[in-house]
């Protein structure tokens, strides 16, 4: 056991590992909301409130069906993404025409629908989400101790992260997606179905954040308020790195998460507003955002 | 820029003209008979959150900005108005006067970092920075945080008036908010107004005619903060209670679903939104958490089928002008 700054360095390590942690959030979360809007031009408030369902769909599939962790982590995506598919079908593809500020309302009526729902049948209070057994426990690395699950979740996290990226960025599907966000009519002229891409993306940005939702569970109690407090603090990370580019998102999302944990540490009365304040501070330096074009 | 609202206001720009005039009149008709057929003190937080949404409008409807914040301006207003009043001691007057340049000044700091942003940057920065201020509210002592400030004592107007008197108080609340739908009107209705909406319709173009259009977006977004300010200190003395309600994100969204209800971008939409909102809370309060759902189901169906709101529709309709 050393100090750093005054600090027992177990301390530093640990909030680092919750900063590394809550990054890992704010990086899936601002990742889907960044390839919805640049395929969508819909900023999508309802991205807590299905980060939330996902969380719920986790907790009802494991108390109805018994199916723990591991098939939900692959099962809860699927069916909630099929519900973002529905959301896009329904209500979301009258709007593309429209001024974006449209869709951002839109999804926000969504959100409090569905936390109101969630709200109605299962309380304000958190439900309890078990480990899963094969990750309880933890490693002692002689600085820290590490649990294997908060291990886990930073690194499936940057996985998916990274996946995505490559996915956008480096295949074949991802070129399409990229051209057709850029110019739909060029690319529908080409022959690719851009309508039906376009609901894919959708559902696929909401199964990262139901994603994320499953991940969650274990870590933060399932409550219906998860989503929309998460959801502010992830707008203001989609704001610091600009919305341009995916691995922006992506270091913006770890980066601030680390920040975070260290003004945990450091400042601990400022841990719920610093992300706020460095917002406010790169809109001065930097209007654009840290990755940002200028919009 | 993007274009926003309602068609309608583009049309023309007439002051008032006729039609606003006689709504005008029934509105004013309406409000001084309301308190005795119904419950005064909701109709004066019916007339504080109409204030409210009125400011929300201006930037919204006349300047194509959508804030997602502004229960930064009402709540913390309303915080400042309660302590001057129950702490300090401050009259009535001077202690609406304090909530409404704390309005002012957040609208200040506010408003030049998110017109820094266009678009849905706007919005989410604006949002940002009301959830900021909201943990600040939480965690500084003077707002008592979870408890709120409570007991907010009325006093005398000016030394003269008795406020625990309800029909003085009404009177009161009346008058601060003819006063500013009045106020709100003259602005749009101003060349400065004209000027705002020309940057909603075309803030490049507008620029290229000379015009410092972040002046004229902080101008518009900081006389809207400090209405939402006037509004906010008001409704403390109202109701007597500050709490953490009026400062949080939920607060934003319900003023934006006024407004959006009654019409963006119309003159008299938000009024009769607030109305109708607030009545709806009253009247379902029994409900709970549906209440929730409904505001939600109302979002949807206005963005989908009634984006021009309920006044902004029946103006269509009958081919109204000005209201």
């Amino acid at each position: 056991m050393f100090t750093i700054f005054g600090v027992p360095s177990a301390v530093l390590f640990g909030q680092l590992l919750i900063g590394l942690i809550n990054g890992s959030f704010y990086a899936l979360l601002s990742l889907g909301l960044a390839v919805i809007f640049g395929m969508l031009n819909i900023i999508n408030f309802a991205h807590g409130a299905q980060y939330m369902m996902g969380a719920f769909a986790a907790y009802l599939l494991l108390q109805i069906t018994g199916l723990g962790y591991w098939p939900a982590l692959i099962v809860v995506p699927i069916i909630v993404g099929i519900v973002g598919v529905i959301i896009e079908r329904v209500f979301l593809q009258w709007l593309y025409k429209l001024d974006h500020l449209y869709g951002l309302l839109l999804t926000f009526g969504l959100a409090l629908i569905i936390e109101g729902v969630a709200r109605n049948y299962f309380g304000s209070a958190g439900l309890p989400y078990s480990l899963p057994d094969s990750l309880v426990g933890g490693q002692n690395l002689g600085f820290m101790f590490l649990p294997n699950y908060r291990a886990w979740v930073i690194g499936v996290s940057l996985v998916i992260c990274f996946g995505t990226w490559f996915a956008i960025e480096r295949t074949r599907l991802g070129a399409y997606l990229r051209a057709a966000t850029e110019n739909p009519t060029l690319v529908r002229a080409f022959g690719i179905n851009v309508p039906r891409m376009i609901t894919l993306t959708y559902g696929f940005g909401v199964a990262l954040a139901a994603f994320a939702g499953v991940m969650a569970a274990p870590i933060y109690n399932v409550s219906p308020q998860m989503g929309s407090e998460l959801i502010i603090v992830v707008f203001a990370v989609v704001v610091i790195g600009g919305m341009g580019s995916i691995l922006g998102a992506i270091l913006t999302g770890f980066g601030l998460g680390i920040v975070e944990g260290l003004t945990k540490v450091f400042f601990p009365e400022a841990s719920n507003t610093v992300i706020f304040v460095i917002m406010a501070i790169v809109l001065l330096v930097r209007p654009a955002g840290l990755f940002g074009r200028r919009a | 820029m993007e274009r926003v609202v309602d068609p309608l206001a583009q049309k023309r720009s007439l002051p008032a003209g006729n039609a606003g005039t006689i709504a005008f009149i029934v509105m004013v008709a309406a409000l001084v008979m309301a308190p005795f057929f119904t419950y005064p003190l909701f109709i004066m937080q019916a007339m504080c959150f109409a204030l409210f949404a009125l400011a929300f409008n201006l930037l919204i409807g006349y300047v194509g900005l959508l804030s997602f914040g502004h229960a930064l301006y009402f709540g913390w207003a309303s915080y400042v108005a309660a302590y001057a009043a129950k702490a300090w001691g401050f009259p009535p007057e001077a202690a609406i006067l304090a909530g409404t340049a704390t309005g002012a000044a957040l609208g200040i700091v506010a408003g030049s970092l998110a017109i820094r942003r266009q678009g849905i940057y706007f919005s989410m920065i604006t949002l940002a920075l009301a959830q900021m201020m909201y943990f600040v509210a939480l965690r500084a002592k003077f707002t008592g945080g979870e408890d709120g400030i409570q007991g907010v004592p009325r006093g005398h107007l000016f030394g003269l008036f008795d406020l625990n008197n309800q029909m003085t108080m009404y009177v009161l609340v009346l008058v601060i908010f003819l006063g500013g739908f009045l106020f709100i009107n003259r602005i749009i209705h101003s060349p400065f107004g004209e000027v705002l909406k020309a940057i909603r319709e075309n803030e490049t173009r507008a620029i290229s005619l000379g015009y410092k259009t972040d002046r004229y977006k902080l101008m518009a977004f900081v006389l809207s903060a400090t209405l939402a300010g006037l509004a906010g200190a008001t409704k403390a003395l109202v109701v007597q209670i500050a709490s953490l309600t009026d400062v949080y994100w939920p607060m934003s969204g319900e003023v934006v679903l006024m407004s959006l209800v009654g019409g963006l971008g119309t003159i008299f939409g938000p009024i009769v939104g607030s109305f109708i909102i607030l009545a709806m809370q009253y009247k379902l309060s029994s409900l709970g958490e549906w209440v929730l759902v409904i505001q939600g189901v109302i979002f949807v169906t206005c963005v989908l089928v009634f984006r021009r709101g309920i006044v902004g529709e029946l103006a269509n309709k009958l081919r109204i002008r000005g209201l």
